[in-house]
């Protein structure tokens, strides 16, 4: 039963990602944006990674569809087709997806309890983090704790990359409105 | 569960090569950094389907479950969806403030060689044009 | 969108729960899934929900903008203040055990302090990513209208 949500819910995603990449209307492909984030939210609780739903779901369906929006407004609604064919990055995606998925069947059985990722660490923090800490929520244990340098990294790539923000959009917009190459370009081709 | 062992590994390649094609292939730049997006995601898939376990609980630990799913991938993809987001967010930020100076964020219309135009070189805008061209 | 009365009336309802679920998650994410990345997110969220239907200037008076750049870089600090504070107490760097008697009373107190400065700088990152692109277009009209004059 487990097994055939996680498929339902995959399959679901592959589609709704080739619908992304098809649509030409932006607002259409981010609103599938936020379906594509809600299915995956929905696949990590299948696959028993609680926190990581919730973020995905708050995020991705959440902030990421109202940054693109927000986006959108400033920028054009409609994407232009690309000049020239796209046999050549087709060619290329399809013998690099073919290399991962012939590498991918090395990778353990998917959900078998004695693959090497369950031997190493995990255990420790299972067995260890109640002792230790008195905390039931293994991840926030790890997070907060054990891995607490790499949670301060986070936090300042976070900070960093709102300063960044902020560095690039508090510049005032130029008074006057340089028509750019491109719309010169399209008024003469018309 | 032997032939679809390796379902979910599969599906995170295509969905990875989706992300890459859209990369690759389209000029748009909100539509690149949505392609990243499909990448990123992907990889989280890889990370947290690595560490099901079937039969397994979420890592909570609670009285009569024995078996929890693999803590740590969910620690390290919990971190790197808010960054990711962050991360998206000075994308978003730098194709709008191309918009701006350059009218379009279809990057073969970039590519266009820029032509002078008489009024469009007026002195107090040149040194911000010329940063801007930079 | 303010003059919309069911608009209206469901943010009024909505925005109390969200914040108070967005406090659930931070403090009580030892013990249920949850931490100070998603509490952060949910709190922005309801902050966003309320500059969505009453303008962005109201929502600024709510949480000024100077507040929110003063907010995240407290709460990246406040990280570092604990790791410091580990060092000065004779530990090591993010060391908690060293903050108060009982190992796991400080574990606790410890990872409360680190989550809560996680969130803070989380919550004030999301409402300037959505202060700065809400307000561009608004920026951009004016500056034509300016050139137009």
């Amino acid at each position: 039963m487990e097994t055939l949500v996680d498929i339902a819910l995959l399959v679901l995603l592959a589609t709704v990602a080739i619908a992304i990449v098809r649509v030409r209307d932006l607002y259409s492909a981010a609103m599938l944006f936020a379906i594509y984030s809600l299915l995956s939210a929905a696949l990590f609780a299948v696959l028993d990674a609680g926190d990581v739903a919730l973020t995905e779901a708050a995020v991705g369906a959440g902030i990421s569809t109202l940054l693109f929006l927000g986006a959108l407004t400033v920028t054009e609604r409609r994407e232009r087709p690309v000049r020239g064919n796209a046999w050549l990055a087709l060619l290329v995606v399809t013998v690099t997806g073919a290399c991962l998925i012939y590498a991918a069947t090395d990778l353990p059985t998917f959900g078998s309890a004695d693959n090497p990722i369950h031997q190493h660490v995990a255990p420790y923090y299972i067995n260890n983090v109640y002792d230790q800490m008195g905390i039931p929520n293994i991840v926030a244990a790890v997070l907060a704790s054990y891995r607490s340098i790499d949670t301060m990294g986070e936090v300042f790539v976070i900070l960093t990359a709102g300063l960044g923000v902020v560095a690039l959009l508090s510049v005032p917009p130029r008074r006057r409105r340089a028509r750019s190459t491109a719309e010169r370009g399209r008024e003469e081709r018309s | 569960m032997g032939l679809l062992g390796h379902f979910n590994f599969w599906v995170v390649v295509v969905l990875m090569m989706i992300g890459f094609y859209t990369v690759i292939a389209r000029g748009n730049m909100i539509k690149k950094i949505m392609g990243l997006n499909l990448f990123q995601t992907s990889v989280f898939i890889l990370f947290i389907s690595a560490g099901k376990i079937l039969g397994g609980s979420t890592p909570v630990l609670r009285e009569g479950i024995e078996i929890y799913s693999n803590p740590l991938p969910h620690v390290l993809i919990l971190t790197a969806i808010v960054v990711g987001v962050a991360t998206t967010a000075v994308g978003l930020a730098l194709a709008m403030r191309i918009h701006e100076a350059y009218g379009t964020i279809e990057d073969d219309e970039l590519l266009d060689p820029i032509e002078q135009d008489p009024d469009d070189t007026s002195p107090g805008d040149s040194g911000r044009s010329g940063s801007a061209d930079a | 969108m303010k003059s919309n009365s069911i608009l209206r009336v469901i943010t009024h309802l909505l925005i109390p729960f969200i914040l108070l679920f967005a406090l659930y998650i931070q403090f009580h994410g030892e013990y249920s899934p949850g931490g100070g990345f998603q509490a952060g997110v949910v709190f922005a969220a309801g902050w966003i929900l309320f500059a969505l239907v009453y303008g962005l200037d109201a929502a600024l008076l709510v949480i000024p903008e100077r507040v929110q750049f003063i907010l995240a870089c407290l709460g990246a600090l406040l990280y570092s203040f604990i790791g410091i504070l580990g060092v000065v107490l004779g530990g090591r760097f993010l060391d908690f055990s060293v903050l108060l008697d009982s190992p796991q009373a400080a574990q606790q107190a410890g990872i409360i302090l680190v989550e809560f400065g996680v969130g803070v700088t989380v919550a004030t990152v999301s409402m300037l990513f959505f202060t700065f692109f809400a307000r561009r277009k608004g920026q951009i009209e004016q500056a034509r209208r300016e050139a137009r004059d």
